[in-house]
């Protein structure tokens, strides 16, 4: 699980990237506790392929940006993003989002953005919510 | 040679179609690949990843806004929704361009809006989200009125945006190209323009198919090719045509990339107690105009899974609880009507990749905090239980609903913090009176080099206030008939 993950963002501190991904998974979007494995591949799949596509600058700016978030608590609570329980790790991801400065607000929104991408992004989470879109349109609903 | 398949380069191609009768050669260069109808599945990721410049993901350099624009055979008229509306005659006057004249850029849209059968859609084909638009706005105290689309044979698929699956909408790709290319022009996909020299000669590099790629191969072999031309239309949109220029080096006037506008957009939803038609039918029926009173425009809309999850502010429960109500949501789509400013412009960096400098002005944020709180009104007045907006906590309940100055506010609307997006991307070679202040004059003509043309909305000098492929049409028309007039003095 998320081996793609590790060749595509180069976490460049020791902590393996899946356990903070993975922590910041279930704390943006929490039913992602309940995913399988199968359907925690396709995630990864999908977030892989994004940062893939997107310049090295940008790959190396994320890399850095999540090595901040999980390593930066350990200053406030003692430990780890993906140690934290799941109240701290909110309460954590909510600083980011509200910081004063642009910057980390930016890197928040870009990862919240990819773990959004990688869990809505799937089919089977867009039926699990009622989304039915279909090219045949009204005919299919009548 | 024309350089791009939209709105711009679509009504050029068809326009310049008859002096192929007469020998003259003229060729399209599209970037994007050309879609079989049976590649529009309307997957999300999927759809966006092929039509979609960075999957509609392309940043503005701080950051703060994703702009999307489409790479395809039809340009971003494959991916708009159809809605097809004349300039406001107030914006065209303050554009204040010599040449540009209100009462003839309607003629030119009037015959494009017969050429795309463009009319209002028939009630029954009208979604609830639609209809509680029409409603909350009415009952709200707001002059609601219906868009004409350019639709023929629609089956309400709510697609538009990842390109239609039913092949209904009338986008360039339905309409002129095709008859452009019935006519003998030569289109070719997957051909990038890498520079245009000043001898006219365009370096160009034609891609290969990727495997599994949606899309037909190039008419060309994959490889670089040096094409010699005599007139040269650049209609590449604004970002496309913009970065072009910048990079080929030309000596163009000093203002090429200025005037970047791009109506910076916020979709903003709400939770009907029951659940509503919204993901089937037209997404895009009514529109409330407020751009030239507040600066803003709320128009229906209806995205997909990823686009609305991304598109809420916050995370965790709340966010997957609003997530869990979507065949309850009603969805209302914010476009700020900005204004040009010195600092918001195309650039190029070293690579001569587009860098767009886009700040929103505090001017811009107010149409944003005005809109979203009108919107809000809208929802409720249509019945909604509880609207999520930019506020704090995000989600606004219906007995808030008489405090929303308090609860929507400025402060909230802080860049980082909310999913600004735009798709109406505007200026880079404004027209105007010389080359000290404008790229081109009226008709397209690049200040200094007669040979070449701009047809897209990089002409517009500043914001259009209302959706804008109707007003490019009509502008690359003029540009047409330009070139039809000068056409044997610039083949010498």
């Amino acid at each position: 699980m998320f081996a793609r993950l590790r060749v595509a963002v180069r976490f460049p501190l020791m902590t393996p990237a899946h356990a903070v991904l993975c922590a910041i998974a279930t704390t943006v979007v929490p039913e992602a506790t309940g995913l399988d494995a199968t359907q925690w591949d396709e995630v990864e799949r999908i977030i892989a392929r994004a940062i893939a596509a997107r310049a090295p600058g940008l790959r190396r700016s994320l890399a850095l940006y999540l090595a901040l978030l999980e390593w930066l608590p350990l200053l406030r609570y003692g430990r780890r993003f993906s140690k934290l329980d799941a109240e701290r790790r909110t309460r954590w991801l909510a600083r980011l989002q509200d910081a004063p400065v642009l910057l980390v607000r930016r890197g928040f929104w870009g990862v919240r953005t990819l773990i959004l991408m990688g869990y809505y992004g799937r089919p089977d989470a867009a039926a699990a919510i009622g989304y039915r879109a279909a090219a045949r349109g009204w005919e299919a609903r009548r | 040679m024309v350089i791009g398949s939209g709105a711009g380069g679509g009504t050029v191609a068809q326009e310049l179609a008859p002096l192929v009768r007469d020998g003259v050669r003229v060729l399209v260069l599209e970037k994007g690949p050309r879609f079989a109808d049976d590649d529009f599945t309307g997957r999300e990721l999927e759809m966006a990843d092929a039509l979609y410049q960075d999957g509609g993901a392309f940043l503005t350099r701080d950051g703060t806004m994703t702009l999307a624009f489409a790479s395809a055979y039809g340009g971003s008229t494959v991916v708009y929704t159809g809605t097809s509306l004349t300039a406001p005659a107030r914006v065209i006057r303050a554009w204040d361009v010599p040449g540009i004249d209100h009462a003839d850029l309607q003629a030119r849209s009037a015959k494009y809006t017969e050429q795309n059968n463009v009319h209002l859609l028939d009630e029954t084909l009208i979604n609830d989200n639609n209809r509680l638009f029409v409603v909350g706005g009415r009952n709200a105290g707001y002059y609601v009125e219906q868009f004409p689309v350019n639709v023929k044979g629609c089956r309400g698929s709510s697609l538009c945006n990842l390109g239609c699956p039913n092949q209904a909408k009338q986008g360039t790709n339905r309409v002129q190209l095709p008859r452009a290319e019935r006519a003998g022009v030569e289109v070719v996909t997957r051909a990038e323009v890498q520079r245009i020299t000043s001898d006219r000669t365009l370096d160009v590099r034609v891609s290969e198919r990727s495997p599994g790629a949606k899309g037909a191969p190039s008419e060309w072999a994959p490889g670089d090719y040096r094409v010699q031309a005599h007139i040269v239309v650049v209609a590449g949109g604004a970002i496309g045509t913009t970065s072009l220029l910048l990079r080929s080096a030309l000596p163009a006037p000093r203002s090429l990339g200025h005037g970047f506008t791009c109506h910076p957009a916020l979709i903003l939803v709400a939770e009907h107690p029951g659940p509503i038609t919204n993901d089937v039918g037209h997404p895009k029926s009514y529109f409330v105009d407020h751009a030239e009173s507040e600066r803003f425009v709320l128009e229906t809309c209806m995205y997909f899974p990823f686009v609305t999850a991304k598109s809420l502010t916050g995370f965790g429960a709340t966010h997957s609880e609003i997530m869990r109500a979507f065949p309850r949501l009603q969805m209302i789509l914010l476009l700020a009507c900005d204004h040009a400013t010195p600092d918001n412009r195309i650039a190029v960096d070293r690579a001569g990749r587009p860098v767009v400098h886009y700040r929103v002005t505090p001017q811009t944020v107010d149409g944003l905090v005005r809109g979203t709180r009108a919107a809000a009104r809208i929802f409720f007045a249509a019945g909604a239980r509880r609207v999520h907006a930019p506020a704090d906590p995000p989600l606004i309940e219906a007995s808030d609903a008489g405090r929303l100055d308090e609860r929507i506010t400025a402060r909230h609307f802080r860049p980082g913090s909310l999913a600004v997006s735009a798709a109406h991307l505007m200026g880079g070679c404004g027209m105007g009176r010389g080359a000290a202040d404008s790229v081109t004059d009226s008709w397209g003509v690049v200040h200094g080099l007669p040979w070449l043309r701009v047809a897209d909305a990089s002409l517009f000098p500043d914001s259009l206030e209302i959706n804008p492929y109707l007003t490019i049409m009509a502008l690359a028309d003029r540009v047409a008939e330009a070139v039809r007039r000068d056409v044997a003095a610039l083949l010498g």
